[in-house]
């Protein structure tokens, strides 16, 4: 499907109340339509569920289930078998979280389903940190990173620990499909989520949705922030079908102060810090680059 | 025509929730209630259930992935105990709010610290309040058909509401009764088709199971719980009586009274108990003792009408707990306190058999006569006893 394709139809419709310049909201939006009307959206207590499914004004025209916070994985499986059982093989069910819902306290639940191969595709919007309790550090966080948790001090400031690598962490589970996307390459993001909804087993997809509020950058260069995360090498664009990995996009390697000087978050790094983690950039690409070398055939 | 065969408790749960056509279960090993999900999956790798068996990695999960099925409009099934129990409480009152007739056995076992395994009601009397509905049983049989009469109780209509049926651990769970195992042909009459009693999530009728409810919201859905559970004594009754005419087994409604209705004192047991308590009822009737007895099969919800009743026509009552609520009183004893209001009769609360302890006839006796010294004498030498504590005076 090109990006002119996409039916008019709004599964994730108007009227919801996500902040303007909000990811989760465009992205959401977006891959309902790649989606379409045959599924089953199962999310946790996340942004999503507050600005898309507060009674009774549900932005939601699929089926849409909440139970907890940490279970997003392990619901979307008991859908899918509940379905299977009464002979549905078609609808497509969807768990949807954040970072903190899936990196954090989710993963224990994700990687049973992953290791059993539930049918069913996983969803993680990365705003890299827990934004609807309000900006506090998540395993996904980037290093530096100001956070309502990892405050700017006399002492320290900003998060000290490098971003969790979670979808080489998905990879190692040998599941159908894993990938990364983002916004800001749409026709990416919807030739992914294409894949994905034709495939069998447990996907997982971890999509880079920048949020404004959380990250203290202007709501209109969302679009712009998604595009630099990529061209830095902060947000790797990979997939691994069956155990092949592909490289999406090679990043141009601009400097990572391209990136953090938009956003608030970052503004009080240091010059070592930012140092820091531009090394850490470099050799999370070159890891990356090398990993897809040698996975570039299926097994 | 039903098989009589010697099971144990566990496998009377297995075997009853096989009976019941459950569609999907979800669960994780846990002593002692393990053989309860390894019998299902024997008779799902057997061929002779149908069903979707999630081998799920917590027991967080198992609750998690239970809820979700039922969302889609299956029957679903799992089973429990102790620190299990204890991780899935979180999603117990979501599978209540949410208005799902997931059944559960809970195999009672002390909860952890010290850790131990042997039979304590101290796991399931915390999720009082979770709006599950719960019953406990005394004999391997009354688990068979409790298990089959929770789907009927929990998807009704009038109720859709979760249910737990609990057993001892190993007094029930490990020890062997002969039970009158249900055959395919009565357990389908008696537990039809499954029709789901909430919304369901359907594509084609797309709905939300677990909205974000703000406060304009909130007192009706919670009043809504309240009144369905208010409204189990009378689909427990039509149940029970549905399985006695069917089957030929009566377990009794709420309560099952023995000996009650001349009785001067009455004592109120929960479980395994019972039976050594009914002994002791008719060995003291032999001798003269006006001794009755209530077992009290439904927890929650409280059958608190009932039980004032009976507290009201007597000179004592007391209550056998095997669990504590530290720095009250027994859960049991609460409730009973709690109906027998106003009434000026002695009340009794025993302690006992936690962790395992052993609890015999003659600790039995020994509640009675406590029970008919007070009835004598208007006044409860003690409210709380411990029975057979070191170092502790009785």
């Amino acid at each position: 499907m090109k990006l002119k394709e996409m039916p008019d139809e709004e599964l994730f419709t108007r009227g919801h109340t996500a902040c303007s310049g909000c990811g989760a909201a465009t992205a959401v939006r977006n891959m309902m339509k790649i989606l379409g009307p045959d599924t089953v959206v199962v999310s946790p207590a996340c942004c999503l569920l507050v600005f898309g499914a507060t009674y009774p004004l549900v932005a939601w025209k699929v089926p849409f289930h909440h139970v907890a916070f940490e279970n997003t994985a392990v619901c979307a499986a008991g859908v899918s078998r509940g379905l299977r059982m009464q002979g549905n093989d078609h609808t497509l069910v969807l768990g949807i979280a954040g970072d903190g819902g899936t990196a954090d306290i989710g993963i224990q639940s994700l990687s049973g389903c992953a290791e059993r191969n539930e049918d069913m595709l996983y969803v993680m919007y990365d705003n890299e940190a827990y934004m609807n309790t309000g900006i506090q550090r998540s395993g996904s966080t980037p290093f530096g990173a100001w956070t309502t948790t990892t405050p700017v001090g006399k002492v320290r400031s900003g998060k000290q620990n490098f971003k969790k690598d979670m979808p080489q962490i998905m990879m190692a589970h040998n599941v159908p499909y894993v990938a990364t996307a983002s916004i800001g390459h749409i026709q990416d993001f919807i030739n992914k989520f294409e894949k994905a909804k034709k495939m069998k087993g447990f996907r997982y997809i971890q999509m880079f949705t920048p949020c404004p509020t959380g990250w203290r950058h202007d709501t209109a260069k969302s679009m712009e922030m998604c595009k630099l995360a990529v061209d830095t090498g902060m947000w790797t664009l990979y997939e691994c079908e069956n155990g092949k990995v592909t490289i999406n996009r090679k990043p141009k390697m601009t400097p990572v102060q391209e990136y953090l000087k938009l956003q608030g978050r970052f503004r009080h790094m240091t010059e070592a810090d930012i140092q820091k983690l531009q090394e850490w950039v470099n050799a999370k690409w070159a890891a990356d680059e090398k990993f897809a070398q040698c996975k570039s055939q299926a097994p | 025509m039903a098989t009589k065969k010697v099971v144990t408790g566990n496998y009377a749960a297995a075997y009853g929730a096989m009976r019941a056509r459950v569609k999907t279960v979800a669960a994780y090993p846990i002593t002692p209630q393990t053989f309860i999900v390894e019998h299902l999956s024997e008779f799902i790798n057997n061929g002779e259930l149908d069903c979707a068996y999630m081998e799920v990695e917590s027991e967080h999960s198992a609750m998690s992935a239970c809820v979700s099925a039922s969302a889609t409009g299956v029957r679903t099934f799992t089973a429990t105990s102790s620190q299990g129990l204890a991780l899935m409480h979180e999603i117990l009152p979501i599978a209540s709010g949410l208005r799902l007739p997931v059944v559960m056995a809970v195999v009672n076992r002390a909860i952890a610290a010290p850790i131990n395994i042997w039979v304590e009601h101290n796991d399931i009397m915390p999720e009082r309040d979770s709006g599950w509905i719960q019953v406990f049983c005394d004999n391997n049989q009354e688990v068979h058909d409790m298990v089959l009469q929770a789907f009927r109780i929990a998807e009704d209509k009038r109720v859709a509401l979760p249910m737990a049926v609990n057993l001892d651990a190993f007094i029930l769970s490990h020890t062997v009764e002969p039970v009158e195992l249900s055959d395919p042909e009565e357990a389908d009459k008696f537990v039809p088709k499954y029709v789901p009693p909430s919304p369901i999530l359907d594509p084609k009728a797309p709905t939300v199971v677990g909205p974000f409810v703000p406060p304009e919201y909130m007192m009706e859905v919670r009043w809504n719980l309240d009144n369905a559970i208010r409204q189990v004594p009378k689909v427990v009754d039509e149940v029970n009586s549905a399985f006695a005419k069917q089957f030929g087994r009566n377990h009794g409604g709420m309560i099952d009274p023995y000996m009650v209705d001349d009785a001067e004192v009455v004592l109120v047991t929960i479980g395994t108990a019972s039976s050594t308590a009914h002994e002791v009822v008719d060995e003291l009737r032999a001798v003269g003792k006006k001794v009755g007895l209530v077992k009290l099969r439904f927890w929650r919800p409280y059958p608190t009408e009932q039980m004032r009743k009976i507290a009201g026509r007597v000179k004592a009552v007391g209550v056998f707990d095997r669990a504590v609520s530290y720095g009250v009183a027994g859960p049991s004893f609460i409730e009973l306190r709690n109906a027998a209001y106003g009434l000026n009769v002695p009340t009794m609360d025993f302690i006992g058999g936690l962790g395992g302890r052993d609890v015999s006839s003659v600790d039995v006796r020994f509640m009675y006569e406590r029970l008919l010294e007070a009835a004598k004498t208007g006044k409860a030498k003690k409210e709380i006893t411990w029975m057979g504590t070191r170092g502790v005076e009785q």
